[in-house]
């Protein structure tokens, strides 16, 4: 079989970009920026993926779903590889999936403000928390946080003060 | 993506991996690694369902679900290492309670909320360390990896224990107590997480681990600051150590938590769904 019948990098990549993330579905893998790498040893298609967090339960049905994509188009040869390092970040997230996850009702990521293990002592000798995040309801920044863990992994509960409304902050790490 | 091509070949060839004289030795020291947030995990799971509200409910099944997901990276590269076929549920269902290495700080009853609160912070304290080291220092690519990944979420745990921590201890006089009642119960088992033995020392003179005694000074250091802020007594760091975990001497908690998490696989060996 001739290389060249072989769909393109490019065109993989489009194809994951279609696929959403089981838990948030209007973002897809490749905005979350958990699809590392994709490239072909040989024939056999190589795509690597990286955990968001290490025990999301998740991982495996996103791995999963990223498989049938492919088959579906006809990709026959093919292997995940979970990649580790670096490890996935929120400042992977791109700017568009911002955007949808505020429109969803997530309060996107404020990048730079993942928690160092020291985090909620500078909060509590400070008096407030440092982080001010937008209702991705009404705007308004008169928020406050209900819990540092929230309905999967990657989210904080937080609460708007003004329209009284909880939501989701998708957390930095 | 070039940066990440030469990660993944550093990660690839780690030579601390195919270091046959080292192997033993690494496969025990990854096992204590595994098999403390292994049964941590599973201590701290136990309260799903029945925390005293919702969001401390979700915050404590959060913490152990990146717990169980460090034991399967841990357990995973200790039968990667082993080479006999073993995988990382292999080794915590099909391991009996002498094999287990976890201190015995993380397998003692969750208690109340105090105990289960003040364990998870001289533990994260703890880990906290133990993982920033791994991540900038250790001389195996694939544990520093690992550490790295997980450091990320531990930050949040020991973020939330220390402010609980401060918040019970300088709560009511109820609040006080319990944590100081707690403070007490736990603390003739932190002695274990720096006692080095045989180990240790190998995997320390290898470049893999710290040296544990260095890591004390930091801990005692952030423990004290935590608790002073909490307005608690910390106890005499050189008092009286309960030793043996690491080695597989067990309290009588352990073989309880393992009659329930190995239940299915002895009763129905190889089961899987």
């Amino acid at each position: 079989m001739s290389t060249t019948l072989l769909p393109t990098i490019d065109e993989v990549w489009s194809w994951l970009a279609e696929v959403p993330d089981p838990e948030i579905p209007v973002v897809s893998v490749t905005e979350l920026g958990i699809v590392r790498d994709v490239r072909y040893e040989d024939e056999m298609l190589v795509v690597a993926v990286t955990p968001t967090y290490s025990g999301c339960p998740a991982t495996a049905v996103i791995d999963l779903m990223i498989e049938n994509k492919l088959r579906e188009m006809g990709v026959a040869d093919m292997r995940l590889e979970r990649r580790l390092s670096p490890p996935w970040t929120t400042d992977w997230v791109t700017k568009v999936a911002r955007e949808k996850l505020k429109a969803f009702g997530i309060a996107p990521p404020i990048d730079g403000t993942a928690s160092d293990g020291m985090s909620a002592k500078a909060a509590r000798l400070s008096g407030q928390n440092s982080l001010s995040v937008a209702c991705p309801r009404c705007g308004s920044i008169h928020t406050e946080r209900i819990s540092q863990f929230g309905s999967t992994p990657c989210k904080a509960a937080w609460r708007c003060k003004d329209c009284l409304e909880p939501f989701d902050y998708f957390k930095c790490i | 993506m070039p940066e990440v091509e030469t990660t993944a070949d550093v990660v690839a060839n780690d030579p601390i991996m195919t270091d046959a004289a080292l192997r033993p030795a690494f496969f025990e020291w990854l096992c204590r690694l595994g098999d403390n947030t292994l049964i941590l995990g599973h201590r701290t799971s136990e309260w799903c369902g029945h925390g005293p509200v919702l969001e401390e409910d979700i915050a404590l099944a959060n913490t152990a679900l990146d717990l169980i997901g460090h034991t399967q990276m841990w357990l995973g590269l200790a039968g990667e290492l082993e080479g006999e076929g073993r995988d990382a549920d292999t080794l915590a269902y099909l391991r009996d309670v002498m094999k287990f290495r976890n201190i015995l700080l993380v397998e003692l009853p969750k208690g109340d909320m105090a105990v289960t609160m003040m364990r998870e912070f001289l533990f994260d304290a703890y880990h906290h360390l133990l993982l920033t080291w791994l991540s900038s220092n250790s001389s195996s690519p694939r544990v520093a990896e690992i550490a790295a990944k997980a450091l990320k979420e531990v930050s949040y745990h020991l973020d939330r224990a220390s402010d609980i921590v401060v918040r019970l201890g300088d709560g009511t006089a109820e609040s006080h107590r319990r944590m100081q009642d707690a403070l007490e119960l736990l603390w003739p088992y932190t002695g274990e997480m720096f006692k080095a033995d045989e180990v240790d020392e190998r995997l320390s003179d290898a470049g893999v681990a710290p040296d544990l005694a260095h890591l004390r000074g930091a801990w005692e250091s952030n423990a004290r600051d935590i608790l002073e802020e909490a307005t608690l007594t910390m106890p005499d760091p050189a008092g009286y150590a309960h030793l043996g975990g690491k080695q597989g001497r067990h309290t009588e908690h352990l073989g309880f938590i393992l009659a329930e998490m190995q239940f299915l696989q002895r009763a129905y060996p190889g089961a899987s769904w």
